[in-house]
C-alpha cells in the first residue's frame, strides 16, 4: 500500500528522480525521513509547499497522506 | 492554437464588448537562452488559473476573459502566455488582464527553467512578481 511522490520544480533535480512510491500512510515525520537530507532540508524550509490529494496544506507538518494518495512537493513557483 | 486565432475566436465570441485588451507575454529574446521550459502540476495548476480568472470576474465589470498558458520548450520570441479580456468600457479590460497577469505570475503552479550553453538553469522567483500583487490588495 502506497503513496505517490511527487517532485516539481527545482527539487525534481535534487532528489534525481520525478516521482517515487513510499509507504502508506505518510506523515510529516516519515516524509522527512523517507528522503535525502539534502531535500529534507528544502522541505523544512518555508518556500517549500506540500499539496496532498490536489490541496496545498496550510500546514505541512500536518501531512496525513493515506493509501493511494499523490503528495506533491512545490518548490517556490516562477512562472508567467 | 495560435494567439491570433484564439483571440479572433475570444473576439467573436464577444460580440456585444465595447473593449477587449490582451497581453501576450513571449520567451525574451536573449543571446545566452537558447530555450525555455515551463513544466506544471495538473491538479493544482489549472484550478489554481480559474481560481485567478473567478476573482478578476468578481472584481471586474467583465463580460468574459480568457487565461491561456502554455507548457513545455520554448525558444525565444514564442508566446508563452495569453491573457484577453472582453468588458463594456476600457477601463475594465486592461485592469482585469493586468490583474490576471499579476496574479498568474505570483500564484500559479508553474516552474521555468532556461536553458543556456551550459545547460540547464531553473529561474527563482522574482521579488517584482510579489510587489506587483500587493497593488491589488
Amino acid at each position: 500500500m502506497a503513496v505517490r511522490l511527487v517532485l516539481l520544480g527545482p527539487l525534481r533535480d535534487l532528489a534525481g528522480m520525478a516521482e517515487s512510491e513510499v509507504p502508506a500512510p505518510l506523515h510529516w515525520e516519515g516524509l522527512l525521513a523517507a528522503v535525502s537530507p539534502e531535500l529534507a532540508m528544502q522541505l523544512n524550509s518555508n518556500r517549500v509547499h506540500i499539496a496532498c490529494g490536489g490541496v496545498v496544506l496550510a500546514d505541512k507538518t500536518a501531512l496525513d497522506a493515506r493509501d493511494g494518495e499523490e503528495v506533491a512537493l512545490l518548490p517556490p513557483v516562477s512562472g508567467g | 492554437m495560435a494567439v491570433s486565432e484564439a483571440l479572433a475566436a475570444f473576439d467573436a465570441a464577444h460580440c456585444e464588448a465595447g473593449a477587449i485588451a490582451s497581453f501576450v507575454g513571449k520567451v525574451r529574446p536573449d543571446e545566452t537562452v537558447r530555450a525555455l521550459e515551463i513544466t506544471h502540476y495538473e491538479p493544482l495548476t489549472l484550478p489554481g488559473m480559474q481560481q485567478v480568472a473567478d476573482r478578476a470576474i468578481a472584481r471586474f465589470a467583465l463580460l468574459g476573459l480568457l487565461v491561456w498558458h502554455r507548457t513545455g520548450v520554448m525558444t525565444p520570441g514564442e508566446p508563452i502566455v495569453l491573457v484577453a479580456a472582453a468588458a463594456r468600457h476600457r477601463r475594465d479590460a486592461f485592469a482585469a488582464a493586468e490583474y490576471a497577469m499579476d496574479h498568474l505570475k505570483s500564484a500559479a503552479w508553474f516552474w521555468k527553467r532556461e536553458q543556456r550553453a551550459d545547460g540547464w538553469h531553473w529561474i527563482e522567483p522574482r521579488g517584482q512578481d510579489h510587489e506587483d500583487l500587493a497593488r491589488w490588495v
